[in-house]
């Protein structure tokens, strides 16, 4: 837990540092071109990857009722028959992390009594980290687009529509921190995760929370000049890269640990945004005894024909009765 | 067999965790915590790689010289044929969503049986051979070295593991412990690692046909006594046809239904049910055996024991299968088995029941019917006559087995069924049935006695929830569709819910059914006196 606290803390102090003795161009320039690039390298080499290896056997999970008789009502989304339903079914699991929500804890009473209890904490917060995420990647549009396009106006103005303060906090900013908040207090807290929990889980955590906060602190706290920083970011879309004067060193850390943020997500657990959708246990139709499913590896059928076992259990199975494909007269007159 | 605690004590055994971390602390093989090893001949006659003595509780486990070049190309080779793997291996995020789901962790508090430990104890290994992450960081990026000590690690936990798929149900990417467990028993099967009670029924079942080593005529022999006492109980004298060409269906069910109580009871339900209504069947004496332990050992063999059926169904021209109770003997047919040795003879057609005209389209490739699917289109169109009152003495709740909810959905057919058969029927609290089932804590070939305290402990969910219902609604039958279930439930509810007899589900159909030109029934299956039906 340490190790990713400081691991992080560093890459903020070399930013820091690194903006503020001539290395500008370097964070605000050279780095993103160079994070982008290997974030989506990274990203389609993984997806890659992971799609060379085939699906040999189709195994969903079935969370409900299949579909057989006609009068037994099927569950269409948790034990999908059609393709429809599995496309479904995906949404389901991508947009409202359907398989959390079923989330419960356990417990032993006296008595003793094992009892569950419905655990939707770790559902809402995970939702809520991921909207707000990806509401303020969507915000973060303004700064690549000229003139800003009417829907980015329009989420700002609800995501800042509490009016509170200046520039208006925006509700997201304040959510993305509990959610962070709460999946981190999670890991420390609780026995079990805490247990589970490597370097690997704290990391993006506190990269995360580093990324929020030095955004925080730089439009709420210390206001960096906003237009430069659209100079800088309108540059960079247009491949036509400047660097203005008088960019606050908030930014360069901010931007820094986006910069980190993407070089590292290729190459970590945060892949589950792309595994997701090829986790054969959801994304597969029940209908297995319907179509055939194809291996491609499928190895020749080796077995114990039946002309085998009849050979060995001839005479038993003529004593008793049994019909046989061939006598044992046949047998032996074949030998 | 060690002697087993109170469940009081078993209970209050429940260790907290420990506070070294995991990659610091080793299993204990203490008595009643391990499988014993599978013999050599049966190994070596099966042509597993790797064949030697061994034993969990000694020092060395005798592995092959290079047993760390075999896991290392084992396992690569896995990650190219499983995308399922290589995915999981990758995506986990340690969200903890899993861990209180294993049966086996709320049992014996072990953190290695919270699913996501037990994966990332292969997990961590993968990283440091096949991430760079992995490589330089080591145990920083949870990377850790393989040695002996982490192949004793996985046996005793991936033999902690009944492949259930519960977790898999919670996780938010679908991770699934059975596929990770199945690949680690693989793995360690190349080593000649492989337990006594799944490689003694693989060896029988390639042999004789079933699990039990019954031969063809001992086969006859059991089913014709059993045909015996249906006789006494109903009256009527059933002839089942074996091994007989040109019927429409073969009917296939694990062979402990032949066997064992109470499942014998299960398959004299059968028969006298194919009486009734007329059925054009034969049985296998070559296809006895619907469950697959191979399925517990790799995917090869399971391939290489299923095959049989469709050989069988092939050689006595029959049009499609049926399929008795059983749960992972369901997973394999419902998901692997088209796939595995598909597609199906020419000569079968997609199921159609002859007596109601009923199509199964959803079992239109592989041509195999579950019988509970069967019986309860029976019954829908009316097909039965039924007498339920035959079972007021019983009030009866339903164990689903992992399987067959939640690797096929097969989840409101034996409910249908069982509540046309029996007027007082209560489910068990909905946390711990349907989709959410929990394991009787013996599936996957772990329904091994030596193993008893770590069953008792598994079975401490499913044991408690069924404890809940006789306390609450006066529950005295658990009804269930499996053939591991009637094995392992009997003891289950013994330790936790003294008290509850365990029946195969067409146990209970056959004492409801009203057969043509039967005796006044007094007697159930079992030969015991139906209450209120002695004298009328």
């Amino acid at each position: 837990m340490f190790i990713s606290l400081l691991a992080v803390i560093a890459l903020g102090c070399i930013a820091w540092l690194g903006a503020a003795s001539g290395f500008q161009y370097l964070i605000g320039v050279v780095l993103p071109y160079a994070a982008v690039l290997v974030f989506i390298g990274g990203f389609v080499w993984r997806i890659v990857d992971w799609a060379k290896s085939p699906v040999p056997f189709r195994i969903p999970t079935t969370g409900g009722q299949q579909k057989s008789l006609d009068w037994i009502q099927p569950a269409r989304l948790d034990s999908p028959f059609t393709v429809t339903g599995t496309v479904g079914r995906m949404l389901l699991e991508v947009l409202l992390f359907r398989s959390l929500f079923r989330n419960t804890s356990v417990e032993i009473q006296k008595g003793p009594r094992v009892v569950y209890y419905s655990a939707k904490w770790l559902w809402l917060f995970a939702l809520l980290f991921h909207y707000c995420f990806l509401l303020i990647f969507i915000r973060h549009f303004r700064f690549f687009l000229e003139p800003v396009p009417f829907a980015l106006t329009a989420i700002e103005f609800v995501d800042g529509i509490m009016q509170i303060g200046v520039p208006r906090m925006f509700m997201t900013d304040v959510l993305v921190v509990a959610a962070l908040g709460f999946l981190l207090a999670r890991r420390l807290f609780s026995e079990k995760v805490r247990y589970i929990s490597l370097a690997n889980d704290y990391f993006p955590l506190f990269l995360l929370l580093g990324l929020v906060g030095s955004g925080i602190w730089m439009r709420y706290f210390t206001k960096v000049d906003i237009a430069s920083v659209k100079v800088l970011t309108m540059g960079l879309v247009t491949m036509n890269p400047v660097l203005p004067e008088g960019i606050g060193a908030a930014f360069f850390v901010h931007i820094f640990l986006l910069s980190c943020l993407l070089v590292y997500f290729p190459f970590s657990k945060l892949m589950h945004m792309g595994g997701v959708f090829l986790s054969p246990t959801r994304n597969l139709p029940n209908n297995t005894r319907a179509v055939r499913h194809v291996n491609p590896w499928n190895p020749p059928k080796k077995y114990r024909t039946y002309a085998e076992y009849e050979d060995e259990f001839r005479e038993l199975m003529e004593e008793a009765g049994l019909p046989v494909d061939k006598t044992s007269e046949e047998a032996a007159a074949a030998e | 067999m060690s002697k087993l605690p109170t469940p009081d004590k078993l209970i209050a055994t429940i260790p907290a965790f420990p506070m070294e971390g995991w990659m610091d602390t080793k299993p204990e093989f203490k008595p009643g915590t391990w499988c014993y090893p599978a013999k050599v001949d049966n190994m070596t006659a099966l042509g597993m790689p790797n064949p030697h003595e061994w034993s969990a509780d000694q020092e060395d486990w005798n592995l092959p010289e290079n047993w760390e070049e075999i896991i290392y190309e084992g396992l690569k080779a896995r990650l190219a044929k499983h995308r399922s793997l290589k995915v999981f291996m990758d995506i986990c995020v340690r969200c903890g969503a899993c861990a209180d789901k294993c049966h086996f962790f709320i049992g014996t508090g072990d953190p290695k049986n919270m699913p996501v430990l037990r994966a990332e104890l292969l997990r961590s290994v993968y990283r440091r051979d096949f991430t760079t992450a992995g490589k330089l960081l080591g145990k920083l990026a949870g990377a850790r070295k393989l040695d002996k000590d982490v192949i004793k690690e996985w046996f005793y936990y991936f033999y902690q593991c009944t492949e259930c798929r519960r977790c898999s149900l919670f996780c938010p990417y679908g991770i699934d412990t059975a596929e990770i467990t199945a690949i680690a028993r693989e793995l360690l099967h190349e080593l000649g690692l492989g337990i006594h009670w799944i490689m003694e029924p693989v060896f029988n079942c390639n042999r004789t046909g079933n699990h039990l080593g019954i031969q063809p005529h001992a086969f006859k022999e059991i089913v014709e006594f059993l045909c015996e006492d249906i006789e006494t109980v109903t009256g009527i004298k059933i002839n089942p046809p074996f091994n007989e060409k040109g019927h429409e269906i073969v009917f296939i069910t694990p062979s402990g239904d032949v066997f064992a109580d109470p499942g014998i009871y299960t398959f004299m339900g059968y028969l006298m049910l194919f009486h009734e209504i007329g059925l054009d069947y034969t049985l296998s004496t070559y296809a006895s055996e619907g469950g697959n332990f191979g399925s517990f050992t790799t995917f090869d063999m399971a391939k290489k024991l299923n095959a049989k059926m469709y050989a069988e169904a092939e050689r006595l021209g029959s049009k499609w299968i049926l399929g008795g109770e059983c749960g992972h003997m369901w997973r394999v047919v419902h998901q692997y088995m088209d796939t595995f040795n598909g597609p199906t003879p020419p000569k079968m057609e997609t199921p159609k029941s002859p007596i109601t005209g009923t199509v199964f389209k959803n079992a239109a490739s592989t041509k195999m019917v579950h019988i509970a699917e069967f019986t309860a289109d029976l019954i829908k169109h009316n097909k039965l006559r039924l007498d339920p009152s035959r079972n007021d003495h019983l009030t009866v709740t339903f164990h689903d087995s992992c399987n067959p909810a939640r690797g096929m959905g097969l989840l409101e057919e034996p409910r249908y069924v069982l509540k046309n058969v029996c007027n007082n029927y209560f489910d068990m609290p909905e946390n711990t049935i349907r989709e959410q089932t929990f394991c009787c804590g013996g599936g996957s070939g772990l329904n091994t006695d030596e193993i008893m305290e770590i069953r008792m402990r598994g079975g401490l969910p499913r044991g408690n929830a069924l404890r809940y219902v006789q306390q609450k609604h006066g529950v005295n039958t658990m009804a269930c569709i499996c053939a591991i279930d009637r094995a392992t439930l009997p003891p289950l509810a013994n330790y936790w819910a003294p008290g509850v007899t365990v029946y195969g589900t067409h146990e209970l159909v056959a004492n409801a059914l009203v057969m043509r030109g039967e005796q006044k029934r007094t007697m159930d299956l079992r030969q015991e006196e139906l209450p209120g039906m002695e004298d009328e």
